[in-house]
């Protein structure tokens, strides 16, 4: 046996919460180094970037707060997935769901003709509602039909970004917008209050984090809950104590699909004031946003933090793009190799790794 | 012989840990070349385990393994086989839907190049089979087969494959007693031929019936090796339980009363869309246990998910107490106070990463009792489970333990506690203490007796003819989704009912 490392894999009864961040922690920090490999590949110093980032997402006023924005959408979205992942459903549609709300929302911006007062909360409820019918589209097809979710949502996501082309492009396009495939702009009754001197569109910041405490209430302390939660971790008990698959399903995608069409609002009415391009009026919040419930283990209070962290990364891009001229797209790289190590870790926390010193006489 | 002294397989010291248990705590086991060795213990004693790290699914933590005088590595299955080890697992490791001669060769590689011989292999799996009575078609395709056969191919996997010491895992509680006689024939026959066998049970007739020498494990521990002449049943349950044991539980006269449950002519399909049940008819009264005895798979789960609401009928009628509640949800009939303890209590029971208290609400979390407006009542979920935990005994550290971290004795105990709770009219309870230790056996036998004696009528499901025998009134006999009588509990006999296990209709008068 000399020479030979010797290790010993036990399983792990429950980590705990503290093992938990401590495994999240390493595969952040394991993307980080693999990422690095990408920018000494443009020839950049990691450690430099890494710095410039961080001086970029939060060395700042400016900085943070652009930081907060980018988080919105994904509090949002991230909250809304969280529950649908608890209950086992895999919505990878978040995004379309996202710009559906936009849809709706910028809809009756455009068209509605409602009294001022009444424009901006019309836009929400529509935005909610928009989404969730996109949310809910998949939720009948998986219960009714047994069509597997991932493939549905993710589709979905296809069908409404070339129907926001559409729109823009065709029936939308306004005749102010110069030839450009925007819609006109909003009527200012239908612009999001933005906090002095940010874009920080604050009433739906203080909506995503009032939403994060209600779903933790909602998972945790009500029945609604407590039947996601057994459904979520045995569905075969859930149907024999009579859970119904078809309700909790509904109402999870509701809640997942609204949550993210009400990012959409928030995006087009408190950022562009207009419908566009679905690239613009996203830049793939519904995406990240899994990532951001994952590494939030799925509750919904955790989403807080790690939306932030996330849109640290976001506009780390921003500055990357600014300061070192690389593209944009590293931190899809860089988002796409969070995501793989917190799966991968995920064995970390269901089996303990112990070395041994190796028995020499 | 050589030097091993005629030792087919030597187990030096062998401990393997599990989070929170020692399975196997330093054993020494020797078995003899070409005998039959039962490893006799109560479940969870350690023998299963024990033969997995002989068999390489497990890698001990601590000891040897000695295979003809030389210490080897087992690191796989494969090296296993390599080493002319075989094993018959509890739960075969067929593919069901590929053919008996498929599965024999899988994983060999047999033929020429990419081509398979199957003329060959048939020749010679039909000659193993007729040299030792294993007779199977091996064109049939596996899932065709009864569960007896399914058992032949996996014996023909391991003869095929040359080996010299075979390992069976519990393989009688998948037969019938005149299976069983027949299981034994070919064993003798293996032995005749030089093959060394090891027969895990828990069973004492088996052992004494069927082995040359006997190891009692108990948990995690070598008790006592001893050869079978020299033990007798009595001694052997004293050495398996650690204790004095009593075979037969008190049990007052059946006080019949009001009829609760009325099944006619039900049919119903499996999973696999063919007929489990086949016009089945029966009436259950309360304050008796009816038992259902058949060997698995001949419509007893089929049964109990009709009966419990989660599984459709497609032809017949079941009353509960007049009302017709044929083909209602799992929802509604638990509404009607019907317990059901399901026979795979891990999978379907509970939610293994909840807490105590919340799978003792897994079905009463709607009612008022536990909720107001939607919100759960933290307090009174708490105040149920402290309770639950001091009347049924459960043994746990704090009510919000996730259950999953409970012995399989405890486990059931939250699940009958939960079940009971309400005073059921009808209690469905299936395999209620298969894989239980002695002593929870007996609790949980004892609770069933006690909600008889309240006047609840039981269905009782059991492939332990054991347990029929110690619990109940009348005894229903299921084959192939039909019944083939029903027979007063007291007056039973164990051949006879052997027999209907294997499809012969009772001929007695009908009760």
């Amino acid at each position: 046996m000399r020479g030979r490392v010797n290790f010993k894999v036990e399983r792990r009864p429950i980590a705990s919460g503290f093992t938990v961040f401590l495994v999240s922690l390493f595969a952040i920090l394991a993307a980080l180094v693999v990422a690095g490999i990408f920018f000494q590949i443009y020839g950049v110093s990691p450690i430099r970037a890494y710095q410039l980032i961080l001086r970029g997402s939060l060395g700042s006023i400016f900085g943070l707060t652009e930081t907060i924005r980018r988080a919105i959408p994904l509090l949002l979205c991230g909250v809304g997935l969280t529950v649908a992942f608890r209950a086992l459903f895999w919505n990878i549609g978040a995004e379309g769901q996202l710009l559906m709300g936009a849809v709706a929302a910028a809809g009756i911006a455009l068209f509605s003709k409602l009294p001022d007062p009444l424009l901006l909360p019309a836009m929400f409820v529509g935005g909610f509602l928009g989404g969730a019918v996109w949310g809910l589209i998949p939720a009948i097809l998986k219960v009714i039909l047994g069509i597997n979710d991932v493939i549905t949502t993710l589709m979905l996501n296809y069908i409404a970004i070339y129907f926001v082309e559409w729109l823009i492009h065709g029936p939308w396009k306004g005749p102010s917008a110069r030839g450009f495939a925007y819609s006109d702009t909003f009527p200012h009754a239908a612009w999001l209050p933005t906090i002095p001197g940010t874009r920080i569109h604050w009433p739906t910041l203080i909506l995503g984090l009032v939403l994060a405490v209600m779903m933790y209430i909602l998972i945790n302390r009500t029945k609604s809950g407590f039947e996601i939660r057994v459904i979520g971790e045995n569905p075969d008990a859930a149907r024999y104590a009579g859970i119904s698959q078809l309700k909790t399903t509904l109402l999870v995608m509701l809640i997942s699909g609204g949550l993210a069409g009400l990012a959409g609002v928030g995006e087009i009415a408190g950022i562009h004031m207009r419908l566009l391009g679905p690239s613009h009026i996203s830049m793939g919040y519904g995406y990240t946003a899994i990532i951001v419930a994952w590494l939030a283990r799925c509750n919904p209070l955790a989403v807080v933090v790690t939306s932030l962290l996330f849109g640290v990364i976001m506009s780390g891009g921003d500055v990357i793009k600014v300061s070192l001229g690389l593209p944009f797209q590293l931190i899809n790289v860089f988002n796409g190799l969070i995501l793989l190590f917190l799966i991968g870790s995920e064995i970390f926390l269901r089996y303990k790794i112990s070395f041994l010193r190796s028995l020499r006489r | 012989m050589d030097s091993s002294g005629g030792y087919a397989v030597e187990l030096k010291g062998i401990v393997k840990r599990f989070p929170g248990v020692i399975a196997n705590d330093g054993i020494d086991l020797k078995i003899r070349r070409g005998e039959i060795h039962c490893l006799l213990g109560e479940n969870g004693a350690g023998k299963t385990t024990l033969m997995r790290v002989l068999y390489g699914l497990y890698r001990p933590d601590e000891g040897e393994i000695i295979l003809n005088s030389e210490p080897v590595q087992m690191t796989s299955p494969r090296a296993a086989l390599d080493h002319h080890i075989g094993m018959v697992h509890q739960h075969f490791r067929l593919v069901p839907t590929l053919t008996v001669q498929e599965n024999i060769i899988l994983g060999l590689n047999e033929g020429t190049g990419p081509f398979m011989n199957f003329r060959k292999t048939r020749e010679k799996i039909l000659a193993i089979a007729d040299k030792y009575g294993l007779l199977v078609d091996p064109q049939a395709k596996v899932w065709q087969l009864a569960v007896g056969q399914q058992q032949r191919v996996e014996i023909l996997k391991a003869l095929y494959r040359k080996v010299d010491i075979l390992i069976m895992d519990e393989p009688t509680s998948v037969l019938t007693p005149q299976e069983v006689e027949q299981l034994f024939s070919t064993l003798r026959t293996l032995v005749d031929d030089g093959l060394t066998i090891i027969f895990i049970t828990h069973k004492l007739d088996e052992v004494m019936e069927v082995s040359d020498r006997v190891t009692v494990l108990r948990k995690g521990k070598v008790v006592s090796t001893l050869p079978t002449a020299k033990a007798d049943k009595t001694t052997l349950a004293k050495l398996m339980v650690g204790r004095e044991v009593v075979f037969r539980l008190k049990k007052s006269p059946m006080k019949r009363r009001e009829k609760i449950l009325e099944v006619r002519n039900l049919y119903a399909l499996n999973d696999r869309g063919f007929l489990a049940l086949r016009g089945i008819s029966f009436d259950l009264f309360g304050g008796e246990i009816l038992s259902v005895a058949g060997v698995s798979g001949n419509g007893q789960n089929e049964l109990a998910e009709v009966l419990t609401g989660l599984r459709k009928s497609t032809k017949g009628r079941i009353f509960l107490e007049k009302k017709e509640i044929t083909n209602c949800s799992a929802r509604d009939i638990d509404n009607l106070n019907v317990a059901h303890i399901p026979a795979e209590r891990i999978r379907i029971g509970i939610v293994p990463a909840l807490t105590i208290s919340e799978n003792l609400i897994l079905k009463k979390y709607r009612s008022s009792r536990f909720s107001c407006k939607g919100f759960l009542n933290n307090k009174k979920i708490e105040e149920n489970a402290r309770c639950a935990m001091s009347n049924y005994q459960i043994a746990a550290p704090s009510y919000d333990t996730p259950i999953k971290l409970l012995s399989g004795g405890n486990i059931q105990k939250v699940i009958l506690a939960r079940e009971l709770s309400e005073n059921p009219r009808l209690i469905v309870a299936v395999h209620p203490t298969y894989g239980l230790d002695i002593g929870a056996t007996e609790q949980v036998r004892k609770i069933l007796l006690t909600q008889r004696e309240r006047g609840a009528a039981i269905l009782l499901i059991s492939e332990d003819l054991e347990e029929i025998m110690t619990l109940s009134d009348r005894i229903m006999v299921l084959f192939n989704g039909e019944v083939m009588g029903i027979l007063d509990a007291e007056s039973a006999d164990i051949g006879e009912i052997g027999l209907m296990m294997a499809g012969t209709r009772y001929e007695g008068e009908k009760l």
